[in-house]
């Protein structure tokens, strides 16, 4: 095998600033410079994440919540909304055709933005990623993924800090598999779930209003995990606290798991 | 027509004339005793030649070796190009139809070996013959399909061999010895067992960079020097003649003369000679260097022009700032490795039916700045085609209750609708009566989905789920 490549050079300065305590940036705003993070808008969110917000050019890894783990429609969503609060191209590598590209215009990601690369197994979705990664000037790569074990994960962060282009996985889950989370070297996991509308008009009438997700993060490294309930990302791609829910948000959690049994 | 000694006889015919009973072959006199004013044009074996050249040229779209075959064939080895048109079978629809476009009447095969096409194409049924099908392939075809001169062939019809079949089991030796090593050297070809080089055209204004080698080459890590040499070479060439590349050849010749090649395409012309290697570094793991590599060519088989030179290409997407970043070069390596058809935008059409709303772009085309209209709520995952399921509603016009769709039932909280969509009937016949009346549904958990209805409730109507997720 030959040496390390080049490409890896670089980022042995961003390993060395990632082992120092993650949460300079946590407190004080100075952090940010360490690792640029991008903001929900949303303060309990950003006030678990280390630096106030989702880091950029760094791994992270979505899972759909629902029982239709196999269509992941709300991870993408939630990856889509993300991608459209940052500036620049986006590389979307798909797992298979069922994506509907007007929802992700929807969520405030222009098509102009986005170039598709159809890579139907994991086999070429790892590379594709891990290519677009090195791409400077990239907003963010998305991967549709069955499974990511840890050397994939290891090698996308890597890449990602590198660029400075963030990564984000979208696990798509086959039928019957565990949603199990493997080990794995992102930067933050979550896990969205389709969530009960606003139910203040039920009983006027059954229209449907702005649709809310349960969104947990499961593991966020430097970080504290926590649970949501969220309005869904609005034409900007930006998420917002329900108002009757601002102040409670551990109720939920547990109808909500008590509906999934 | 053309002259054979004292008579006059039909050097080809077209189709039409070939559904009149006409031959190549027969005299002039008895085919325009056949075909009463029948229209006769003098051959011209230089004219035919060049327009096969031509042809052969243009054929380089598809692959960089293209031999001629005279005095009316081609051959091209797609081998390590194919992908870039999504495969053999689709490479040979696009041929065979942009041949049938242009007039020109063509019989295509693709085979293992070149003298297996040829075989397939001239005395069989064309088409594609898969790897290590050769054998069973050339099996029914008669001798003459092996390319044999007219003594062999007599020889072998005298002893009653006449397909290609009854050759494979009879002893090497025996035939060697009775119709001369002509015969099994043409079996050998055709079966891959002896190599056939093909001398591949080439425009004489095409640029392009060589070279030789004293000793053999093989390693991988010697193919990549090489190949980053000779893009360096290439593109001061270029840049000489203010040219850009789109698509480059590299061909290997082997000692023992088999030509190796691998073509990549690019999304815009290029001068970047450390992008170009990279490109075509992906790919070398197609060649194989058999004994040893003794000559590269490297050619631009397509150049656009392309006047401006790389540092101020640079320098005006330095200066339009960072939100245009070059992705040209992320788009090149997706497309070499996946192929042309799999790296895309997707831009709005303006139709109503989902199926129809989105059109694939080329990645790099500018940006057109059109969105799907903004106020129409839309899933995230369509399923095409849409599920049936059974679900039921109270009255005509409203939503269902709940719904079944792959045995499990969904109890609807909340929903939103009709959107009636009709079809399009201008686009094709069969949707004049298409209407779909769309309802969005929340379940009890929150999930949402996007069912249908094909058409009123009185007209029993069914159910379908078209997508999953909303925005």
């Amino acid at each position: 095998m030959p040496p390390p490549r080049s490409p890896d050079a670089p980022t042995l300065a961003e390993l060395r600033r990632l082992t120092e305590p993650a949460g300079l940036g946590a407190g004080s705003g100075a952090g940010t410079e360490a690792v640029p993070t991008l903001p929900f808008g949303v303060a309990e969110l950003d006030a678990a994440l280390p630096g106030g917000g989702l880091a950029r050019g760094a791994l992270h890894q979505i899972h759909e919540g629902g029982p239709r783990g196999r269509y992941a429609a709300t991870a993408v969503l939630f990856a889509g909304g993300i991608l459209a609060r940052l500036d620049g191209p986006v590389l979307w590598c798909l797992h298979s055709r069922d994506l509907f590209a007007p929802a992700l215009a929807r969520v405030g990601l222009h098509p102009d933005r986005v170039v598709y690369c159809e890579t139907w197994r994991d086999a070429e979705v790892l590379p594709a990623m891990e290519e677009g990664l090195r791409h400077r000037g990239l907003a963010g790569v998305v991967g549709e993924l069955t499974r990511m074990t840890l050397t994939p994960s290891r090698r996308l962060q890597l890449a990602a800090e590198g660029s400075g282009v963030t990564a984000l996985v979208v696990h798509r889950l086959c039928a019957g598999e565990a949603a199990d989370p493997e080990p794995s070297a992102a930067r933050t996991r979550w896990r969205v779930a389709p969530a009960p509308s606003d139910s203040m008009n039920r009983r006027t009438d059954r229209h449907m209003g702005r649709p809310r997700w349960r969104l947990e993060l499961q593991r966020s490294r430097g970080g504290s995990p926590g649970a949501w309930i969220v309005e869904a990302c609005d034409a900007q791609g930006r998420l917002a606290v329900p108002a009757g829910l601002a102040d409670r948000p551990a109720a939920p959690e547990q109808v909500q798991r008590r509906a999934a049994r | 027509m053309a002259q054979d000694g004292a008579r006059r006889v039909l050097a080809g015919v077209d189709a039409a004339a070939r559904r009149l009973g006409l031959s190549p072959g027969m005299s002039a006199a008895h085919a325009g005793a056949l075909v009463p004013g029948l229209h006769l044009v003098p051959a011209a074996p230089e004219a035919d030649a060049a327009a096969l050249e031509r042809l052969g040229l243009w054929c380089q779209r598809y692959a960089p070796i293209v031999a001629i075959d005279p005095p009316d064939g081609l051959l091209i080895d797609v081998a390590g190009a194919a992908h870039l048109f999504g495969g053999e079978a689709s490479l040979l629809t696009d041929l065979s139809a942009r041949l049938e476009r242009t007039g020109i009447a063509a019989r295509l095969a693709l085979a293992d070996t070149p003298g297996c096409a040829w075989a397939l194409a001239r005395f069989g049924a064309g088409g594609i013959v898969p790897p290590g099908g050769a054998a069973q392939a050339l099996a029914p075809l008669p001798m003459a399909a092996l390319r044999l001169g007219l003594e062999a062939l007599r020889g072998l019809r005298d002893v009653g061999l006449t397909r290609v079949g009854q050759l494979v089991d009879k002893p090497r030796a025996a035939l060697r010895l009775r119709f001369g090593p002509e015969l099994l050297f043409r079996l050998d070809r055709a079966l891959g067992r002896e190599p056939e080089p093909l001398t591949a055209l080439a425009a004489p204004e095409t640029p392009r960079a060589a070279l030789r080698f004293a000793e053999p080459v093989g390693a991988r890590e010697s193919l990549e020097r090489v190949t980053a040499d000779l893009c360096a070479r290439l593109v001061s060439e270029l840049e000489r003649r203010g040219l850009g590349t789109r698509r480059l050849d590299l061909v290997f010749t082997r000692v023992d003369r088999l030509d190796q090649a691998i073509r990549i395409g690019t999304a815009r012309p290029s001068r970047d000679a450390a992008h170009l290697a990279r490109l075509l570094a992906e790919r070398l793991a197609l060649v194989d260097p058999g004994f040893g590599i003794e000559e590269a060519v490297l050619t631009a088989s397509r150049v656009e022009p392309l006047a401006e030179t790389q540092e101020s290409h640079l320098a005006s997407h330095l200066a339009a700032g960072p939100q245009v970043p070059d992705l040209a070069a992320l788009v090149d390596t997706l497309l070499v490795r996946l192929g042309a058809a799999r790296v895309y935008r997707l831009a709005p059409v303006e139709s109503d039916l989902p199926e129809r709303a989105v059109r694939r772009v080329p990645a790099l085309a500018a940006p057109l700045g059109a969105v799907w209209p903004a106020d129409l709520p839309r899933p995230v995952r369509l399923l095409a085609p849409p599920e049936p399921v059974s679900a039921v509603a109270e009255i005509p016009d409203a939503p269902p209750l709940f719904f079944v769709w792959r045995n499990i039932r969904h109890r609807i909280a909340r929903a939103d609708g009709p959107e009636r969509i009709l079809g399009e009937w201008w686009v094709a016949e069969a949707e004049t009566d298409l209407t779909r009346d769309y309802y969005r549904v929340e379940t009890e958990d929150g999930e949402r989905f996007w069912l249908f209805r094909d058409g009123p409730m009185e007209a029993q109507g069914r159910w379908w789920l078209h997508g999953l997720g909303e925005a």
